[in-house]
């Protein structure tokens, strides 16, 4: 079971550390983590996503507000949630290959973000599993290097209207 | 005024009576300016046990236990008594002193990352960068500490800003946390839930743990088990919760616990877990608790409960607080068959196999030593086979039970009894340990005799690691590696060099007036006890 904690910090120097200390402690899994400021100044953002048994998950939450530093957590599964992606893959391509690329992108909506001669950076902003997909298209052609942010999530507006 | 000032005088703001620590250049400062204040200092040998000494002050004051070490080797040498704090919730402001803020990770003489170090067993930890800062991070240290599940709080200082001037000292009035809000007062339905829950069970149990002791609840608890005759039993961290000889009082529970309070939790229809974390010492298999029965999990921290069992009725809020709302209601049931039940059940208990003789039996001597100590003794067990005769033969009147119950860190008696003794100059302290946790506290003889805090020593040797003796015995078919404890001290000659009397007991002849003159010696005194090399606690 996969489970989304968006909890809100204290931006102080130590606390990203303490965050994932708790989970690396107590075995908790982390599957992807981001971190940002939000609107409010002095408060962070940490976006974590977590699978494991129901019990588990239940105690990340209740751990995570034992932090001091933590203000708040929410907490949504997969459904509830707005979820999005970030990803950046730099691949070297070929005359044999070009056309194959820009299908791929143009069939999953990604972008050509920077060029050079034998060289290019496709940028995709989805769901996880439409990265994931992005990723698996490309794993055939020779990828140099990926960066991606981790999953960023907000529960359905429809969820925040409701409470 | 300087930060170092400040820091001293926060300390006088929270009614501090005494601190116990060791300095070094980095938190000298604060040393110097604690001769401005009226607190004392107690120099401690070696800084593990200015922590173990600050838990003993807690445990018996009811305050926060302060203990303070310089940066580096000092600091680290403090984890292990804060985490034997964080493990039993014990309150404690534990200072250390760091390198210039301006040397900060550049792993100059004596840095250490203490507050990176010590994160995972201290409930919060400031680095201050800002000497201002000062009043207001020991105004939320001290509360953070002593409310909610207590535990430790850790404060390092580099030395610029203990030195820095500071333009106006103003010590708050509160605090201002807004991610700190521990619930105190349990929710109406669910406390409701209870008591429905109890009107129709035949067979309840209390199980008390340490939390019972840490809100001060002793007296709501034994209330309401009298008032609705309720059996309860206990963990290790919940002896003296009740009187052992409480008619209404069944003994430890667990895998060292007594027989017939395992049979009662067993047998139980619904249990009323209060402030125990069901460890897997207490509660060998937790998921099986709730097969068949109610389980009512009280307890301050949310994430206790659920963690280890999942309960039927979760109950979040401070046991003294919750047990004072239990105790106004009425409830019609008779539990006295089951009482009766569990009366049989404790006269059938096992009578513990007579050790050979030619030695002291343990039991006998803390049974013994029981009868004759004060009403309201402070008995602090270590860690080891002593720690389970303790648990199992001590009877507790109206005083406390002391023992690192969670981390089980050997060497906590002896600094946890000085600490204890500098709480209260009045009462009756004894420390039980064995000769291998004796000698890793052994050199707070010293601090017991410079600062006048004496404590009554028993030490039970065997000339071996006892209880990993007896797990070698039992499970490398008494291959026994690393336990032989050969080369001892001779405890006379080793007392009588910290000039404190020592008093031998080599078997069971006399060893009436032996304990008459152990605790009749004004001051600290050594009872050293010969047992038997091959007694077990099972």
């Amino acid at each position: 079971m996969k489970r989304i904690y968006s909890v809100l910090v204290e931006n102080r120097s130590g606390v990203l550390a303490k965050v994932a200390g708790l989970f690396a402690r107590r075995c908790f899994n982390i599957d992807s983590l981001a971190v940002g400021e939000t609107f409010e100044k002095g408060v962070s953002n940490i976006t974590i996503v977590s699978s494991g048994e129901k019990a588990t998950l239940e105690q990340i939450e209740k751990q995570l507000n034992k932090k001091l530093d933590v203000i708040k957590v929410k907490t949504f599964s997969e459904e509830e949630s707005l979820s999005r992606e970030l990803i950046l893959v730099k691949v070297r391509f070929n005359k044999n290959n070009r056309r194959e690329l820009l299908e791929i992108c143009d069939a999953l909506g990604a972008q050509i973000a920077d060029i050079s001669k034998s060289m290019m950076t496709i940028q995709m902003c989805d769901v996880p599993e439409k990265t994931a997909a992005l990723m698996e298209m490309l794993a055939s052609i020779s990828v140099v290097e990926v960066a991606r942010t981790g999953t960023l999530a907000l529960p359905k507006c429809i969820l925040s209207e409701k409470q | 005024m300087l930060g170092a000032d400040a820091m001293a005088k926060c300390l006088e703001e929270e009614g501090v009576k005494a601190v116990f620590g060791y300095p070094g250049v980095a938190i000298c400062p604060f040393f110097n300016s604690m001769l401005s204040v009226h607190i004392d200092r107690i120099l401690v040998r070696t800084e593990q046990n200015a922590a173990h000494a600050a838990s003993g002050y807690a445990r018996v004051s009811g305050e926060v236990g302060v203990c303070v070490a310089t940066s580096g080797p000092g600091a680290t040498n403090l984890i292990t008594g804060i985490a034997t704090a964080y493990a039993d919730s014990i309150p404690l402001v534990c200072i250390t002193g760091q390198v210039d803020s301006s040397l900060l990770g550049s792993d100059v003489f004596q840095e250490a990352d203490i507050t990176g170090a010590a994160e995972s067993f201290v409930k919060y930890s400031y680095l201050v960068r800002n000497a201002e800062d000062i009043p207001r991070i020991f105004k939320e240290a001290f509360h953070i500490a002593s409310t909610g599940r207590r535990g430790p709080v850790l404060i390092d200082v580099p030395i610029d800003v203990q030195n820095t001037t500071i333009t106006k000292f103003k010590y708050p009035e509160q605090v201002n946390l807004r991610t700190y809000k521990p619930t105190v007062k349990g929710h109406a339905v669910q406390i409701k839930k209870v008591i429905k829950a109890l009107s129709k069970a035949k067979k309840p149990i209390i199980c008390a743990g340490g939390g019972v002791i840490l809100s001060g609840a002793r007296q709501e608890l034994r209330h309401f088990s009298h008032q609705y005759e309720i059996p309860v039993v206990s963990t290790m961290m919940g002896l003296s919760a009740m009187p052992t000889e409480d008619p209404l009082y069944f003994g430890m529970v667990g895998n060292n616990g007594k027989s017939y309070a395992n049979r009662a939790m067993n047998d139980a229809d619904l249990i009323i877990m209060t402030g125990a974390r069901v460890a897997d010492r207490a509660i060998s298999q937790p998921d099986l608790i709730t097969d068949n029965k109610i389980l009512i999990h009280i307890d301050v921290d949310p994430a206790e409960i659920g963690k280890n069992v999942g309960p039927t009725i979760p109950l979040v809020g401070d046991i003294k607080a919750i047990f004072e709302e239990l105790n106004q209601y009425e409830l019609k049931a008779d539990f006295s068959s089951w009482v009766a039940l569990l009366k049989e059940y404790k006269a059938q208990a096992p009578v513990r196999k007579k050790p050979r003789d030619g030695f002291v039996d343990p039991a006998a001597l803390i049974g013994r030593l029981s009868e004759r100590l004060a009403e309201n003794a402070v008995y602090v067990a270590d860690v080891g086979q002593n720690q389970m005769w303790s648990c199992g033969y001590h009877i507790v009147k109206e005083g406390l039970f002391l023992t690192s119950g969670g981390m089980g860190t050997m060497g906590y008696s002896i600094p946890a009894a000085i600490g204890a003794r500098a709480a209260d100059p009045d009462r009756q302290i004894v420390a039980v340990c064995g000769d291998g946790s004796f000698q890793m506290s052994m050199m707070e003889l010293a601090t017991m005799q410079q600062h006048k805090l004496p404590v009554k020593i028993i030490v039970l040797q065997n000339g071996y690691l006892g209880l990993v003796r007896e797990y070698q015995h039992n499970t490398y078919k008494g291959n026994y590696s690393v336990v032989d404890l050969s080369g001892s001290p001779d405890l006379t000659k080793l007392a009588s060099a910290y000039d404190i009397p020592c008093l031998k007991a080599e078997d069971m002849n006399g060893l009436d007036e032996i304990i008459d003159r152990f605790l009749k010696i004004e001051g600290p005194v050594i009872m050293d006890v010969r047992i038997d090399p091959l007694d077990t606690v099972k």
